[in-house]
């Protein structure tokens, strides 16, 4: 079987494991959390000034919820495998369908948080990494320490404050339109090209200080000849390979930044369901986040096998 | 050949998208944008008439003034013979969202759907829904006076037969408002435009956006940074830094909501009337105000508001804090302070468990004022900061010593429903725990019955009598709804009831 063909029949695998896991983890820990489901899924659908025990029993017995934990487990796995994620306990409505809405607006927040991150980190790492100043090299360390401390909370108030209030170029929070993107999606890219920009620049200090770089410039292509021809492959396979570590932090910024910009995204959803005990949303909402990890990494590695011509050739 | 550098293409590639961002930024100023932290959770009215109801795109059959009173809504008139039999008589050349016209049989199947569901309509025992020529007719198992006022609560508001699906479930919000739904986004957006048909005065502003953003930070920014032009729901810190933001016209208004603390009337340390008048007394509400809330008004010392007069002893003087009167009734009750300065009586000391919610984010911050308080009386207070449901939770299985919560009386403007599902024979899962008055029981069925309203008042003053000096749940501080409202805006005013955003009677300013 050739390499990539292996490859992406490991991914396959490694993607049912994840839905396997996944479903099973989420089940037995929205189980056994404290506190009674009925109360907390009513609480979820009626507020919880509408909460009684009246309710709460009214929602334990359409549901079913006294059932047997072990056939609801196997009804989940049952219904997954026809591809249905069963409707939510709060809303009513079919997971499958929320799910859509919410990953497209988390998707186009991931999207735009990378290729910022990139655009923002990349060419700060290049230029540091190229330069002979020492102090381009510190200030680059010092900016990306402190944005990647600093939690994706912070810096989205930061930049509201910056660009919503000071200067009113961008609207705080909300959705619906493209203006709306832009915050949440800096606020997550600042942390990431923190690492990026200094992944990038050993990357580029590593290249230019090789053999082949100097002999280029030898030949006499100018340093941006250089730089395109033989640096931006070299550095690139590091810095595309670091995003795929990258992605438990963007992940874990989606879930915060979402609910401070009002952001109608996956993770936003995955907390208040957690919150209301709604079952088939944790369960549909973690599936979604897993597989969609296991599918970027894969796209990782294709993208450095791409990238890399020593991997193709081995 | 030349090829331009891929990284400076990009670069390029991205400058269009950032410049096209930065234009329309202006283009829907003309929307009402209306910011609170309700999620909207579901189409169905009992689950998010509240959101429906307050952005005006669902109307319910009876609704209220700003003093409680019931005035007409979708129904014009109701009467009641015997408080058992109830005609409603409907208004007409209402139409739906959808251009059909509402009609008694599309009323009855409304409520009749609503009936099956939970929501404060299951106190009247309603046996029939029957439709007539001109309304609808109601009847009872057993009398209930209050009827009207369960009638404008936001669960019984009224859709159209297209708006369910065969099994009755919502599938398009289609209802008779002012405002219609153009696009709704569970759990955060809805947008909605102006009604043409609608059967009122057409409101002045021609487009609306509600925004979930339960955050209360994100909300005080939008309102700063002028991106929403009506936010809900401040906290008192923001209050203080939004009053000096120019552009904005803030507004407070006090709301029957009440924060009290529920007690378990079978602790030992909470079983008579002496004991619960001890906790009380030691209670520094004045401080609670100023320090948490940062109002100077805020103390509660009944559980209705004076607003609500029927429910309200105006001539009852509020009770200052005085732990010297709280200690000796706790000494009466055989309590008296241990070595450790804790109170105990028969070698067992006075340990109790508080607990209280973040949904409203003061709550866990007074809990702690009320833990710091009681122990200055010798009270051991333990708080256990949780979901809200854990109160109903464990008011059932019986093991709450206290709880701290915000009751809002006002859900309808007749408070008695929320009274009796309080105070009722079994206590309430939000009011008395283990604590029962047959006096109290008498009185409400009274008020079930009489539809007079000097024999409703004495029985009302009654009853807030019985629960002031009972005390089987104890008032802290009062609700003020706040409101920041871009300057832009004329003929914003806030709903005491919480009913309405009152978006029809707004219109832009010069």
């Amino acid at each position: 079987m050739p390499p990539l063909a292996m490859s992406l029949l490991q991914r396959v695998c490694q993607a049912g494991l994840v839905a396997w896991v996944v479903g099973t983890l989420t089940f037995v820990l929205t189980r056994t959390l404290p506190g009674d489901m009925a109360y907390r899924i009513a609480a979820g659908r009626y507020g919880h000034e509408q909460v009684t025990a009246a309710a709460a029993e009214a929602v334990r017995a359409e549901l079913a919820l006294e059932g047997s934990a072990v056939q609801a487990y196997l009804q989940w796995f049952g219904d997954l495998a026809r591809g249905d994620l069963g409707r939510s306990l709060v809303s009513g409505q079919p997971v499958a369908g929320e799910l859509q809405h919410l990953l497209g607006h988390s998707a186009q927040l991931a999207g735009v948080a990378i290729v910022m991150a990139l655009l923002i980190g990349v060419p700060f790492g290049l230029a540091s990494g190229l330069s002979r100043h020492r102090l381009l090299d510190r200030l680059g360390l010092a900016l990306a320490v402190a944005m990647r401390s600093l939690p994706p909370f912070v810096i989205g108030l930061g930049l509201i404050m910056l660009f919503s209030i000071t200067l009113g170029w961008l609207p705080a929070a909300g959705s619906g339109h493209l203006t709306h993107l832009w915050l949440p999606a800096m606020a997550l890219a600042l942390g990431l090209a923190a690492v990026s920009s200094r992944v990038t620049h050993h990357a580029m200090a590593r290249v230019a200080a090789s053999p082949f770089y100097a002999f280029a410039r030898q030949k006499g292509l100018s340093a941006r000849q250089a730089l395109y021809r033989h640096g931006l492959r070299n550095v690139s396979v590091p810095v595309v390979a670091y995003l795929g570590v990258q992605l438990i932090y963007l992940m874990e910024g989606v879930v915060v930044i979402e609910s401070l910009f009002a952001w109608p995204g996956i993770g936003h959803a995955l907390v208040h369901a957690v919150v209301a005990r709604d079952v088939p949303m944790i369960q549909g909402t973690a599936l979604v986040l897993g597989l969609g990890f296991v599918l970027l990494n894969a796209l990782v590695d294709l993208a450095c096998r791409g990238l890399d011509p020593l991997r193709q050739t081995s | 050949m030349h090829r331009p550098p891929p990284l400076s293409l990009l670069c390029r590639l991205l400058l269009v998208p950032l410049l096209l961002a930065a234009l329309p930024a202006s283009a829907d100023d003309d929307r009402l944008d209306v910011v609170a932290p309700w999620e909207i959770n579901s189409l169905d009215p009992v689950q998010s008439g509240l959101i429906l109801g307050r952005m005006q795109v669902a109307e319910t059959l009876i609704d209220s003034d700003d003093t409680g009173a019931l005035v007409p809504g979708l129904a014009t008139r109701w009467q009641s013979p015997d408080a058992t039999h109830w005609h409603l008589t409907l208004r007409q050349g209402v139409h739906f969202h959808d251009g059909t016209p509402m009609t008694p049989k599309s009323v009855a199947a409304s409520l009749e759907r609503t009936l099956d569901r939970p929501g404060v309509l299951a106190q009247a025992d309603i046996l029939e829904v029957t439709p007539t020529d001109q309304g609808v007719d109601l009847v009872l198992a057993q009398p209930f006076a209050a009827l009207p006022a369960l009638l404008s609560h936001y669960s019984t508001q009224i859709l159209a037969p297209a708006a369910y699906d065969n099994d009755g479930q919502v599938t398009r919000i289609i209802a008779t408002g002012p405002y219609q739904v153009t696009q709704l986004a569970l759990p955060q957006r809805l947008d909605s435009t102006r009604f043409e048909a609608y059967w009122g005065k057409a409101p002045a502003i021609a487009t609306t956006r509600y925004l979930a953003a339960p955050r209360s930070e994100t909300r005080t920014l939008m309102a700063q940074s002028g991106d929403a032009d009506l936010v809900f729901t401040l906290d008192p810190v923001s209050l203080a830094r939004l009053r000096m933001t120019p552009g904005l016209a803030l507004f407070a208004e006090p709301i029957p909501r009440t924060v009290a603390l529920k007690l378990n009337a079978t602790h030992p340390g909470l079983d008579t009337p002496a004991l619960r008048h001890a906790i009380s007394l030691g209670i520094d509400r004045d401080g609670i105000a100023q320090g948490i809330l940062r109002r100077s008004d805020a103390a509660a010392h009944q559980l209705l508001p004076p607003s609500m007069a029927r429910w309200h002893l105006s001539d009852r003087a509020p009770e200052a804090r005085n732990l010297d009167r709280a200690r000796q009734l706790l000494a009466s009750e055989g309590w008296t302070p241990g070595p450790d300065g804790i109170l105990s009586r028969n070698g067992t000391r006075l340990a109790l468990t508080l607990t209280t919610f973040a949904d409203r984010p003061e709550l866990p911050v007074i809990a702690t004022a009320l833990q710091a308080q009681l122990r200055e009386l010798g009270m051991d207070v333990q708080v256990n900061v949780g979901n809200a449901s854990e109160i109903p939770a464990s008011h059932q299985d019986g093991s709450l010593n206290m709880a701290l919560l915000g009751r809002n009386y006002g859900l309808v403007p007749d408070p008695l429903p929320t009274l009796m599902q309080d105070f009722g024979p079994t206590g309430g899962d939000w009011g008395a725990m283990n604590w029962s008055s047959p006096a109290l029981q008498d009185i409400f069925t009274e008020l079930t019955r009489h539809t007079d309203p000097a024999r409703r008042d004495a029985l009302a003053q009654q009853a807030a009598t019985l629960l002031a000096d009972e005390r089987p749940v104890i008032p802290v501080v009062s609700y003020m709804q706040t409101l920041a409202a871009s300057s832009r805006l004329e003929g914003v005013s806030l709903d005491p009831f919480e009913r309405s955003y009152r978006l029809a009677d707004m219109r832009w300013g010069d």
